[in-house]
């Protein structure tokens, strides 16, 4: 059995078929990147995933456990993590506060504890702070810890996007472009840390992408998508040499 | 300057920044204390609105700037209260009781209002709570068994441990800055905890939050009844001050005097609440000395600069006349509100942080410091 799985996944729009019956499969671990021209349903399929979409038909499987009909905030909780492709943080918070929202999937505390804020919301929000200063050391975003996201550059914010994904502790994580908007240096750096996901922290990756020198340095794996339907799918290579692959792109 | 050194995670936690932030506060505080031994009953009696506005305006806080739910409907959560009370005061229940039983059954039908208001956002939301605010003012009306309706009803002065405390007592005084600060610390302890930053994260970006984990239905309904509940409060206390409730007080007039409160403070920090209650109850002395002095002070001037006898109490007569008219009041709130947010949308306390920072930075303080920043155009926003 694999560990995350799309069966059939479709989604329509009236007559527009914006995924048509795609099937992947994710082994743990795994770095797994969804390729296609604009329009394809690269992030269609990553709104199925995090229920922000209700799927026209087709099933999703995490850890063998049927996902579909979970509502939107459970994803979370499950261990299944996103990024979005244009930025959605919380602009008028600290980054460090971002962050702990981030860990919300964790937090035990009734409200009636935290309108006195016992020793125990303490206790409970020191630890949140701890593995939220882990991350923010990964990530080396140490000296934006206390700056408004308002006010924080393009490529910042894409780094803490990914940081507040990582604060869930996540098993199977969503990167939603992961490396638009960036400039060279940034997408090496976002590389690296990609790996590291994988590497590290064991984290399965699920990303779309563009950048194709991207796609090639971090994923075992690649799936090729043109409106909604899949192309091709294999080793970076082999997509990429694909004759429907090329057509797509190049026109035949 | 002082620059913050944190070397424990306390030192993100604690209320209190560091040691100035409690002597100034231990300051303010001593002040209040003493204030019912030295300022005069008038003054006295507009620190108990003050109080009673603030407190008001922290539960419109948690709601509309902390979770960005728009609300006119708070004027009904305040009647909700103080109908409450009233109503159990006539059957004799403990102050104790009838206190903590209006703040549940608002907050309970705060939350009976937060579920519909789920699925409206913006505007529609402002309507929807404005058309809430209606029906319960035409209940209190028509309900005649209950609310005695447009005669209104009598108040009693409370009875604390079998004492009765008048409306004009420092005890009374006392009771309404308690509840200000329990209710501003309760805040406080939430928004440094989970719940809080749910609140902030939904007003922000639902999807996100949704996507972080965040039952954004839940947090919602939520904060629709903590933010009543603290309103009802808020309105025992109101009745108690006034000593007479009718439905006219709890108009659309009031709930836009509550989003004043906000509005002007500033809808970021809980200080904005405070320093907007302040402006909001000082408006009406204000408006007094407007339409007592103002026109002697002007016909004064006219008559200096050579106007005759004749001409000089016509000037008088005039302004008298302008400072007398009917509305007046609300067109100032509504200039006040314009200017607020074209020149100065994060409020009095945003003025005071510039303030403090010019000091702090002097001579070195930029005029762009606050420049509002640029936004990212967000082209595809799940909503």
């Amino acid at each position: 059995m694999s560990y995350f799985r799309a069966e059939n996944l479709s989604l329509h729009f009236g007559g527009l078929k914006a995924v048509d019956a795609v099937s992947f499969a994710l082994e743990k671990g795994e770095i797994l990147s969804i390729i296609g021209p604009n329009g394809a349903g690269k992030s269609s399929i990553f709104n199925l995933i995090s229920r922000i979409y209700q799927p026209t038909s087709g099933r999703i499987f995490f850890e063998d456990q049927d996902i579909t009909e979970q509502p939107p905030y459970d994803i979370a909780r499950l261990g299944i993590a996103r990024t979005f492709q244009n930025i959605e943080l919380f602009e008028n918070a600290t980054v460090l506060s971002n962050l702990l929202v981030g860990r919300h999937r964790h937090s035990t505390t009734q409200l009636w504890q935290e309108l006195l804020f016992l020793p125990s919301v303490r206790a409970n929000e020191k630890l949140h702070r701890r593995r939220v200063e882990q991350v923010i050391e990964f990530l080396d975003l140490e000296p934006y810890r206390d700056k408004l996201i308002s006010g924080l550059p393009y490529g910042v914010r894409k780094v803490i996007e990914l940081a507040r994904a990582l604060c869930s502790e996540p098993k199977l994580i969503l990167l939603d472009e992961p490396s638009s908007g960036l400039n060279v240096e940034e997408t090496d750096d976002m590389s690296f840390w990609i790996r590291d996901l994988k590497n590290e922290l064991g984290i399965t990756v699920l990303m779309v992408e563009h950048d194709m020198s991207l796609v090639n340095r971090v994923s075992d794996r690649v799936i090729a998508l043109n409106y909604g339907r899949v192309l091709a799918m294999g080793s970076p290579a082999e997509v990429q040499q694909h004759p429907d692959v090329v057509a797509a792109y190049l026109g035949a | 300057m002082r620059f913050l050194f944190k070397t424990d995670y306390e030192d993100d936690i604690r209320l209190f920044p560091h040691s100035g932030y409690v002597v100034s506060y231990g300051v303010l505080l001593a002040a209040l204390l003493i204030a019912p031994y030295v300022l005069s009953s008038y003054l006295m009696s507009q620190l108990v609105f003050v109080c009673i506005y603030a407190t008001v305006g922290v539960a419109l806080l948690i709601l509309t700037g902390f979770t960005g739910q728009a609300s006119l409907g708070h004027a009904a959560f305040l009647a909700i209260g103080a109908y409450t009370a009233a109503y159990l005061q006539k059957y004799n229940v403990p102050f104790p009781v009838y206190f903590l039983a209006a703040g549940a059954l608002t907050g309970l039908i705060g939350a009976m209002v937060g579920f519909p208001a789920l699925r409206l956002q913006g505007i529609y939301l402002v309507i929807a709570t404005i058309s809430f605010a209606f029906i319960v003012e035409e209940i209190l009306a028509r309900w005649e068994s209950v609310t005695n309706g447009n005669e209104g009803m009598r108040v009693k002065a409370l009875s604390l441990l079998g004492v009765a405390v008048s409306r004009d007592s420092p005890t009374f005084y006392f009771l309404c800055l308690a509840v200000l600060v329990l209710t501003i610390v309760g805040t406080l302890n939430l928004l440094r905890s989970p719940t809080g930053r749910a609140f902030v994260a939904i007003r922000d970006s639902e999807t996100a939050a949704r996507s972080m984990g965040v039952n954004v239905a839940l947090y919602k309904v939520k904060s629709f009844a903590i933010s009543a509940a603290i309103t009802g409060f808020a309105g025992v206390l109101f009745a108690h001050k006034l000593s007479f409730i009718s439905p006219e007080m709890f108009t659309l007039q009031l709930s836009i005097e509550f989003i004043i409160v906000i509005l002007i403070g500033g809808t970021f920090s809980l200080h904005g609440a405070v320093l907007g209650a302040i402006f909001i109850v000082m408006i009406d002395p204000f408006l007094t000395y407007l339409k007592d002095d103002m026109p002697g002070i002007i016909a004064g001037i006219a008559a200096t600069f050579g106007a005759g006898t004749q001409s000089a109490a016509n000037v008088h007569s005039k302004v008298a006349a302008f400072a007398s008219l009917n509305g007046l009041k609300g067109a100032i709130y509504g200039i006040i509100i314009v200017l607020f947010v074209l020149f100065e949308p994060l409020g009095l306390y945003g003025r005071w942080l510039k303030i403090k920072l010019f000091f702090q930075l002097f001579p070195l303080y930029k005029r762009a410091t606050f420049k509002r920043q640029k936004i990212y155009v967000k082209s595809e926003r799940n909503r």
